[in-house]
């Protein structure tokens, strides 16, 4: 069959709600598109436990420990399942890795910012995670099963985190005065950054529309980003915290909140490289690895010998 | 003999007794025990089973969706081994 008719006939599957399985023809666009999606996604997971694991030996209560422990233990759950499904497609976990090391790869700009105070723990569970569970329920019916698949299971987890991270939260501000400060200043340098992780606007993202006729996004960032502003308004309501955007408002005729501008420039300047903890996350990751060396040669060690000594006794 | 990758594995999960093993995903392990712990770990933090099954990779001999015609159509037109196939009277209740 001609190229341009195996396209017809994929588009056409698509068109018609069919998934993909990783053995199924597909346009080279679009495994190349899912590698690096997929790949990201899982980073994002794996890097994404360094803020928060900054935490956990600092919890103020044993219930807090517990919950984050769980919490940044599903985090690392999420990225291997992920790389999993990346897996299928045909690259290697350490090819991926080797990506993530030395920069090639990125993943999500948030975790690029300090976690300095608990208020920023229970912040980062009620809006990144919140941010994370609109793009990840959008994404259980993404075209290629194996992600979509991945991502039913992630769903599932991700419910309990944003929940810990708002009861972190009304709890602060519920507290003292001072605690009820910190959880504002949280949500204050969280905010922007949150709105941000949906991606540049529609105009500036020039993949979208081919995503979305493969089926590997169902919305655009710019959907899925008012999506968000207008579930979290209502909960900062519940908290009594204020969102910290004066153009913030009602807009009856569209039935959405209007928001003010984004400083996309900060938003490029943190993917580009120099967000405030960009390289500390690089070395965390990169020193865990090699620092894990030792650990994954004396397992392979200890399985050749565990498997010599099965054979020598099958010998007997 | 570093930087060698540790072996895939899938893994296999029965939720209850009473249900099948069904496909969850796949892992990284050097042997079957470590196969088995980190099936635990990765794929049942919240009681989703009760029996795991783990397989390496390379054992699984998969069908070629190129090959899903010949494998599969000769089914498709044999209506005749579905219980709708054949015509009984509407008197009959319990059939
Ligand atoms: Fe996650
Ligand atoms: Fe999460």
């Amino acid at each position: 069959m001609k190229i341009e008719d195996l396209e017809k006939k994929f588009q056409d599957r698509i068109d018609a709600g069919e998934k993909i399985e990783p053995k199924d023809w597909m346009p080279e666009k679009y495994r190349k598109t899912h590698i690096r999606q997929i790949s990201q996604h899982a980073h994002s997971e794996i890097v994404g436990m360094l803020p928060e694991g900054n935490w956990v030996t600092r919890t103020p209560t044993l219930r807090r420990k517990v919950g984050l422990l769980a919490k940044v233990q599903d985090e690392a759950g999420h990225g291997l399942y992920l790389y999993s499904a990346a897996e299928t497609l045909g690259i290697s976990r350490d090819e991926m890795f080797r990506q993530l090391h030395t920069g090639k790869a990125k993943y999500s700009s948030i975790f690029n910012y300090p976690t300095m105070t608990w208020a920023d723990i229970g912040t980062i569970g009620w809006l990144v995670d919140g941010a994370a569970i609109i793009n990840q329920v959008m994404l259980t019916r993404t075209s290629f099963g194996p992600y979509a698949r991945a991502m039913v299971r992630i769903c599932k987890e991700e419910s309990f985190h944003q929940r810990q991270g708002f009861e972190m939260i009304l709890t602060l501000c519920n507290g003292t005065a001072i605690q009820k400060e910190m959880a504002q200043d949280a949500l204050n340098r969280w905010w922007w950054p949150s709105l941000m992780m949906f991606g540049p606007r529609d105009e500036e993202s020039p993949n979208t529309e081919q995503s979305v006729k493969w089926k590997i996004k169902r919305k655009t960032n710019d959907e899925l980003r008012q999506q968000f502003i207008d579930i979290t308004v209502e909960q900062a309501k519940v908290a009594g915290l204020t969102i910290p955007d004066p153009d913030l408002k009602w807009n009856e005729e569209r039935g959405h909140h209007d928001f003010g501008a984004i400083d996309w420039s900060e938003f490029w300047r943190v993917v580009k490289g120099n967000g405030p903890l960009n390289k500390e996350r690089l070395k965390a990751r990169n020193d865990a690895w090699d620092n894990g060396e030792w650990v994954r040669d004396a397992a392979m060690a200890h399985s050749e010998k565990q498997a010599q000594k099965e054979e020598l006794k099958k010998a007997v | 003999m570093s930087n060698q990758e540790f072996p895939i594995w899938e893994v296999f999960i029965r939720s209850k007794n009473g249900l099948e093993h069904r496909h969850v995903g796949s892992l990284h392990a050097t042997d079957a025990t470590m196969a088995m712990e980190n099936a635990r770990d990765v794929y049942t933090r919240r009681e989703e089973g009760v029996s795991i099954w783990v397989v390496e990779s390379k054992n699984i001999t998969a069908s070629n969706p190129e090959n899903q015609g010949e494998l599969f159509e000769p089914a498709k037109d044999k209506a005749y081994r579905h219980p709708t196939f054949y015509e009984l009277p509407i008197e009959l209740k319990h059939m």
